[in-house]
């Protein structure tokens, strides 16, 4: 492991001149000046064996701009998305003549709801994502054509539902039915894959708080998605932004929505037990 | 008139950056726009501020802010782009402050221009140089 | 008119008479630049806002030229004098010739 760590730290030398250190900071992220986040954790018990003192949010990786749009939910655009999943919400779609008001009534029951996913459904005998429920929803409950995967409108959805459980704490269970995924998760998240042959962990773990090239490495954690980036200017969704990372190792991806996927977001979803749901964050 | 092997390389490595790299804004193109907002008038240092980061993390949403006491207008040119105009700001009687914020594009590392039109119809300038960074691993 | 276009403002819902407010506006736009290509390697046409005014009652607050370098989802912040009730009128104008609008009434006292 020790040698592995250190090969990964060559190779990104190697590839990326720039690596320099530059830690998070330690500022606090304060939501429309009264919802305190949790943006720094205890280590979740399940990595208690890792080299790592906290678990942290994204946020403390960017710049005081980069984080500053997330502090007022006006100048944050991705709550342009959010309303636009208000619409979505309220619209009556499929042969049933539902829309999710008409079981769910108002977006605030869905409180509490993004901090517990992916979990697993005891009638469908699987660990399901968010975006697998709400697709769930809209073929059985809706008689609808379910969402895309990584599309707008699942992402409108996706932030629509966790800007209610913002500030709650991410809860996901491992143990029980779910735990097979969970391993399976782990698994996936220290295999190396691609020309590059770079797990998640050889960046998010090993060398979280360096740079590659310009970019502030993180820790990986999801607890901010769906995430609006300055570099597309439009919300991010979790299994986008996997097929992403796993790309840039040179590989060919996993689909999102495939069962490798849901078990990868299982599992980093756990790695941010405890991190306040931030979605829809801003991220560069 | 005969190339050097020297003179070759140095059009060809002119050619290729021409061909990669996006045609910045002429310096001209530049000028021609500041002398048609001031007419050709002088520019003064002081008595326009621009905000700008000294390093954006991505160049698609760099926030910008810019004020001037007193001015009518401020234009916000971004010289390194494939056209500089970016926005100017024409204040009325209603406004509160002469003082806007608003998110632009920057192809790459360059210098921000503002220059303010005050109300005794002076102008002033000022510049602010804006390192655009690259992402870790284009992802 | 532009798919998915909404105008979102910011404005305090009373004010002292002759109090300097922020305002805030922000509209979902794809400021398409006119600089960029499609994976058949063809330009893809500009098509972005390129005006946005603020007025109060009738006197103009802000009126701005706006050009490509104006980021997606255009954002403005500044600031306005309220010396008595009355209606901020914000209009965003497209390429396109559609017209956004959007208007705040402000009470005083």
């Amino acid at each position: 492991m020790k040698f592995n760590a250190m090969t990964a730290v060559a190779a990104l030398m190697l590839a990326v001149p720039g690596v320099a250190s530059a830690g998070p900071d330690d500022d606090t992220l304060v939501i429309n000046g009264e919802t305190e986040m949790t943006t720094k954790a205890p280590v979740p018990a399940h990595m208690e064996d890792l080299p790592m003192d906290q678990i942290m949010s994204g946020w403390h990786f960017r710049s005081d701009e980069t984080q500053a749009l997330e502090m007022d939910d006006f100048d944050n655009p991705g709550m342009i998305f959010v309303d636009a999943g208000i619409d979505q919400w309220n619209a009556v779609e499929g042969s049933e003549g539902n829309s999710c008001a008409s079981c769910h009534e108002g977006p605030d029951s869905m409180t509490g709801v993004r901090a517990v996913y992916p979990k697993w459904d005891e009638e469908a005998g699987e660990v399901q994502t968010l975006a697998m429920q709400i697709n769930d929803c809209r073929e059985n409950n809706m008689g609808a054509e379910p969402y895309k995967y990584t599309s707008g409108q699942m992402a409108n959805m996706e932030a629509l539902i966790s800007v209610q459980s913002r500030g709650m704490p991410v809860n996901v269970a491992i143990d029980g039915p779910a735990k097979e995924t969970w391993e399976k998760g782990k698994e996936l998240y220290y295999t190396r894959t691609g020309q590059l042959e770079l797990s998640c962990a050889n960046c998010h773990e090993d060398n979280y708080g360096m740079m590659i090239r310009a970019d502030h490495l993180s820790q990986g954690q999801i607890n901010g998605f769906p995430t609006y980036r300055l570099k597309n200017a439009k919300l991010n969704t979790v299994h986008a932004r996997f097929k992403g990372c796993v790309r840039d190792t040179r590989a060919e991806t996993y689909k999102p929505g495939s069962d490798e996927f849901v078990a990868l977001e299982l599992y980093v979803a756990s790695r941010g037990n405890g991190l306040s749901v931030e979605g829809p964050s801003v991220r560069n | 008139m005969d190339f050097t092997r020297r003179d070759t390389l140095a059009i060809g490595a002119a050619a290729a950056a021409a061909t990669v790299l996006p045609m910045p804004a002429m310096a001209s193109q530049t000028e021609d726009a500041i002398a048609e907002f001031t007419g050709g008038a002088d520019l003064a240092d002081g008595g326009v501020d621009l905000d700008a980061p000294e390093i954006a993390e991505n160049g698609n949403t760099v926030p910008i802010e810019v004020s001037a006491e007193g001015a009518s207008a401020i234009m916000v040119l971004a010289a390194g782009n494939p056209t500089p105009g970016v926005a100017t700001f024409n204040f009325g009687k209603g406004a509160g402050a002469q003082r806007a914020k608003t998110r632009i594009r920057l192809a790459g590392t360059q210098d921000v221009i503002a220059v303010a039109k005050m109300a005794d119809g002076s102008f002033a300038k000022t510049q602010k140089t804006v390192k655009v960074t690259i992402g870790g691993c284009g992802g | 008119m532009a798919e998915g276009v909404r105008p979102r403002v910011k404005a305090p819902r009373s004010a002292e008479a002759g109090e300097v407010v922020v305002i805030k506006t922000l509209i979902s736009h794809k400021m398409e630049s006119g600089q960029r290509k499609d994976s058949d390697g063809n330009v893809i046409p500009r098509s972005i806002i390129n005006r946005f005014t603020c007025e109060y009652n009738g006197a103009m607050v802000v009126d701005v030229e706006m050009h490509p370098a104006i980021s997606t989802n255009p954002y403005f912040e500044f600031e306005a004098t309220i010396p008595e009730a009355g209606d901020f009128q914000f209009t965003w104008y497209d390429d396109d010739g559609s017209v956004y609008e959007e208007t705040k009434s402000v009470k005083v006292g």
